[in-house]
Parts: C-alpha cells; sequence; structure tokens
C-alpha cells in the first residue's frame, strides 16, 4: 500500500495536487501544537520515557496500517533501529534500521515502515524490499517535530510483523526553516549522487549510496523572504532497480530530511546497471544510474 | 539593577556575559552586550538575552549619560542578542541589522520566543521581537555626534546575518558572534563561508576587540586562532569522513573530537557543528 493511502481522504492513487491539500490540513491543524513544542531541544529537561503502547498516534497507525494485526517486539539479531538519543539537529536526525536475517526467496523481509509517532505525519517512510536486495536494510536522515517514539516495523513476506522502539528527543525538525538558501537549492533541484561502497563481489550484497537534491519541503516552514508557508514539496517515491530487477522501493514524504540521501543493499549477480527513479510531488522524475562491476571500490566512477 | 559594565575605552562600555548555556540560574546573561556613548547620542550593541536584561542595560546607560539612545544595533539574529531590543523602543531609537535580519528574526524568531519562555520562565517576561527599522547590505557609517562607528555586512558565515561594529575613535571593533573566545563557537551558517570570512576579519586595524562571547581581546588578530583552528579542524575531518565514505553519525561521532574537548560547552554544541557541517559539505564538487 503505498503511503498515500495512509492519509486521511487520500486513495491509493492520490493526485498531488489531493495530497497538497491533505498536507495543507495537517499544516493547520499541527501549528498550535508546533509552536509550543519548539525549541525544546535547547532546554535541558529530564524526561521519562512514556510508555510505548499508551501512544494515541500509535494506537491509530496500529489500527490503521497494520489492520490490528499482532506485532511482535524483535529480539536485537532480527531487527534494529539505530537512532540517537537526543537528536544534536531535529531536521537532520540520522536513523537507521537493520534487519540480521538475508533475504531469501522464501522468507524475506517484504516491508519497513518507519513510524514516528508524534510528527505531523507519522508514517515517515515505506520501504519495500524485494530478495534481491540481499539485506532488507536503510540509512537515511529524518524530520522529528518533538519528543516521540520512533519505531521501525519489519513485514516478513508471510505477514507477520516485529517492531524495533526508541525513544528520542528532538524537537522542531519539521517546522524548522528550509535549508540556508532556498533559490540555491531549488537550481540544484533533481541532482543525484549514486555510488557503491566498499568491494563488490558478485552473488553478495553490495551497500549502496543515493543522494537526491531535493529541498524536500515539509510545508511547515515558513519562507524567510515572503513570511509565508512555503508549500509542501517533497521526493514521495524512489524506486531501484539493478540490471532490470526491483530492489527497493521506498514510499516517502518530508519526514525524509532535505537532500533525502539513503543507503541500501543490493545483490549484484553479474555486471549491470543499479537504477533509481525519483519522482516527486509534482511529478518531477529524475533518474539516477550507476555501472556496476566487481571489483575494490576506488575504481568505480560516483557521477 | 543597572548591568555591570566596564568601560574599556572612553565612552565604550562592555557588559561580558557568562560561559554558559541559557538557564534560570544565568537569566539569560550569556552575551556581551554594550554601549558607545557619543557626543549626540548612545548606540546600543546587541541588547540580552531578555526584557529584563535589556532594561538594567538601559538602566546602565542612564548612569553614564543622559543622552538619547539612537541607535540599537543586532549583530545577528540569535537570542542572546536580540531580546532585549524591548527595553528601548520607548526610545524610540533605529533598530539596525544585517540586510538578511528581518527575515532571519521573521522565520526563527518565534521559535526562538517560545524556547525563551519555556527555558527562563518569568524571567522571560516582557521579551517581544523587534526587527530592525533599517538594516545594512554591505557598510555603512552612522554618526553619534563626534563619534562614527562603520558597520559592516559580512556574507554567510556564523549565521546569515552577521554585522560587525567598528568604532573609530577608540578603534574597537565588536564582532558579534563571528568571533568566540573561550566558549565552544555554534555554527548556524556556513562553516565553509566562516572559515573565508576569518582572514577578512583579522585584516581590521583593531587595538582592542569585543567578542560575542568571552573576554575583551587586545591581541588581535591572534586572538582569532583558537575559533579559526576548530572550525578548521571541523571541516578538514568533516570532508575527509566524507571523502571516507563514512555516515554522517560515524562523523558525529569522531570528528574533531580532541580539539572540542578543549572547548567549554562542547557537549552542548559540536555534535550539532558537525551534523551541520556534515549536511553542508556532503555535496560539495
Amino acid at each position: 500500500m503505498p503511503k498515500a493511502a495512509l492519509l486521511p481522504g487520500i486513495g491509493e492513487r492520490g493526485t498531488v495536487s489531493r495530497m497538497r491539500l491533505c498536507v495543507d490540513r495537517l499544516i493547520r491543524t499541527s501549528i498550535v501544537s508546533l509552536v509550543v513544542l519548539a525549541g525544546a531541544g535547547t532546554a535541558v529537561a529530564q524526561v521519562i520515557m512514556p510508555d510505548p503502547e499508551a501512544s494515541e498516534n500509535w494506537q491509530k497507525v496500529k489500527k490503521g496500517v497494520f489492520d490490528g494485526r499482532a506485532i511482535v517486539p524483535a529480539s536485537a539479531d532480527m531487527l534494529e533501529l539505530e537512532a540517537p538519543i537526543r537528536a544534536e539537529d531535529a531536521a537532520v536526525v540520522p536513523i537507521a534500521i537493520r534487519t540480521r536475517i538475508p533475504q531469501r526467496s522464501d522468507r524475506y523481509v517484504k516491508k519497513l515502515y518507519l513510524v514516528i509517532d508524534k510528527n505531523p505525519s507519522p508514517v515517515g517512510a515505506i520501504f519495500e524490499f524485494t530478495p534481491q536486495a540481499g539485506i532488507a536494510e536503510i540509512e537515511t536522515r529524518v524530520r522529528i517535530e518533538e519528543y516521540t517514539h520512533v519505531r521501525a516495523i519489519a513485514e516478513f513476506n508471510d505477514g507477520k510483523l516485529y517492531s524495533a522502539t526508541r525513544y528520542v528527543k528532538a524537537s522542531g525538525g519539521c517546522s524548522a526553516p528550509a535549508g540556508k538558501d532556498l533559490q540555491e537549492a531549488m537550481a540544484r533541484l533533481g541532482k543525484t549522487r549514486f555510488r557503491v561502497e566498499g568491494d563488490v563481489k558478485y552473488g553478495s550484497p553490495a551497500l549502496a549510496q543515493l543522494m537526491v537534491s531535493h529541498p524536500n519541503l515539509s510545508g511547515l516552514a515558513r519562507d524567510q523572504v515572503t513570511h509565508l508557508y512555503e508549500p509542501a514539496y517533497y521526493v514521495r517515491r524512489i524506486d531501484v532497480t539493478y540490471a532490470g530487477k526491483p530492489v527497493m522501493t521506498a514510499d516517502v514524504d518530508f519526514t525524509i530530511s532535505e537532500n533525502p540521501n539513503l543507503r541500501f543493499y543490493f545483490v549484484p549477480e553479474r555486471d549491470g546497471e543499479l537504477r533509481a527513479e525519483i519522482v516527486d510531488t509534482k511529478d518531477k522524475r529524475f533518474e539516477s544510474l550507476l555501472r556496476v562491476t566487481a571489483g575494490p571500490a576506488s575504481v568505480r566512477a560516483a557521477p | 539593577m543597572p548591568l555591570a559594565v566596564t568601560e574599556i575605552a572612553s565612552g565604550v562600555f562592555v557588559h561580558s556575559g557568562l560561559q554558559e548555556d541559557v538557564g534560570p540560574p544565568n537569566g539569560g546573561d550569556i552575551a556581551n552586550i554594550g554601549f558607545v556613548v557619543g557626543e549626540r547620542c548612545v548606540a546600543v550593541i546587541d541588547s540580552g538575552s531578555t526584557r529584563r536584561i535589556g532594561d538594567a542595560l538601559r538602566a546602565r546607560i542612564r548612569q553614564a549619560t543622559d543622552k538619547p539612545v539612537c541607535y540599537v544595533i543586532n549583530t545577528h539574529v540569535h537570542p542572546d542578542h536580540i531580546f532585549g531590543n524591548a527595553a528601548f523602543q520607548a526610545d524610540a531609537p533605529q533598530f539596525v541589522g544585517h540586510a538578511n535580519l528581518p527575515s532571519a528574526m521573521a522565520a526563527k524568531g518565534p521559535t526562538y520566543l517560545n524556547a525563551l519562555g519555556r527555558i527562563l520562565g518569568p524571567a522571560a517576561e516582557g521579551s517581544t521581537l523587534v526587527p530592525p527599522t533599517t538594516t545594512v547590505a554591505a557598510e555603512r557609517r552612522i554618526d553619534l555626534g563626534g563619534r562614527v562607528l562603520s558597520l559592516k555586512a559580512w556574507p554567510t558565515a556564523h549565521t546569515d546575518n552577521d554585522l560587525t561594529v567598528f568604532d573609530e575613535a577608540s578603534q574597537t571593533l565588536w564582532t558579534g558572534d563571528l568571533v568566540f573566545v573561550e566558549r565552544i563557537p555554534s555554527v548556524d551558517g556556513s562553516l565553509r563561508g566562516w572559515v573565508r570570512v576569518l582572514p577578512e576579519i583579522a585584516r581590521t586595524a583593531a587595538i582592542q576587540v569585543v567578542p560575542g562571547h568571552g573576554p575583551v581581546q587586545r591581541d588581535w588578530p591572534r586572538a582569532i586562532e583558537p575559533l579559526a583552528r576548530y572550525l578548521e579542524r571541523v571541516l578538514t575531518e568533516t570532508r575527509q569522513a566524507i571523502r571516507d565514505q563514512r555516515t554522517i553519525q560515524s562523523a558525529v561521532d569522531t570528528v574533531a573530537r580532541e580539539e572540542a574537548a578543549r572547548w567549554p560547552l562542547a557537549d552542548e554544541f559540536h555534535r550539532r557543528n558537525v551534523t551541520a557541517a556534515f549536511a553542508e559539505l556532503e555535496w560539495e564538487d
């Protein structure tokens, strides 16, 4: 199910303008609480981690997204969520969702959901993997609006669900002003950088990093010149294939920080082309290609 | 109660802020602020974290002179430098800032004001956002009567709205937060920009320098060296981390640890500086 379907009033094929409307509604309903909560990161507050199950938004997500199915807390050797206890910069919070089980065609992690309970859009990202990914794992950076539970939910191909939860202290990440220079960011819009890290061996998982230059506007930050709220404008989907076969699909929104950065695995069975297609909320499409052959990392150029 | 100040040159008064993070014990008194007295009127240079600090500064000005306050200059948008402005509104001075200050205040001001109330409680009462009435795009000289202050707007460095003030009579340079002394800097503009701007600031022929934080410096431009070293180290090591294909988290955990350890308040700001540096530098060609 694409992420759009999770947003109130938006169907699976919701248009961009409808999604925008929805985001606008989110903005209106969340302004008050955002203003109240902004800036907490500077306070030295003693916060007791609340009960993860008591979260109202989580109960809604459980029902709405997972149909109330059982979600089992995962052991660390199966699923791990890495996130800082205190976010240094709430607009750029590094997170990693790691699964420790090799992707086999008969048993694999089909989806990783990222849920940030108290963000304006709690289900910020859904990553879908094929066995071709080798390892279902994602590293990225997210915006976090206030002190919240962050959850990774792994859905296996048999439908079983596992979760890992962390509590993160952060504030103002979604409503933080966009980067220093929006004009500069727009001039670079859609530029990508793709690379593979470490040695590439055919048949073994290789780690790829995709960078996309995009302001990923949340719609919650004020334009520094006009003082109006910038409309939301963000990367909504990334499809990655290797040698024509799907590897990973990211269904995302402004939860992902400015200039989205994704790290994930794929298995090159032989030489081929790693390809990412990126689509944003104005339906602009960008493509990134990387030729992959076996060998040490240093010989591969990253355009 | 009037604020404690030191007259570091004839007619140049500086209050030294505490080298602490903002909190109830210090009431927000963490930045260097002050005023310069001319024959005709007085210019305030930064007004402190709160209305209360602004009031105390104003009370001290009234002890020093009965000349009117004709300018309140803000060296940049950060809350510890602007929220005392409200104390001077009744004097109807010109509020002066960098050309980017109005937009920076509009974007960040409400968030800052809110955090101020949350952190300081009653001590923040009466603090409001008072934007500039006139701005400086490049350079400008203002006359206090027989005494000229030359203002210079800098390209993005500590923030995107850094303004310095040079008192020609006493050869005193107020750097705002373009210079930190004995307190870890915070990068809220551009690390590369700051590294580029520092040598240029160092060329100002000043007899004494009032940094945004830390003691007044007379060994100029040597006083800038520790700051330059920190920024350079963060820049070099973050670039190396990116070249080594390390992740942002790994960079934050390791970059310039040794250098950061020399600085007071490193725990509060260093990791954030590296996060900002990484995001800024990873798109370099």
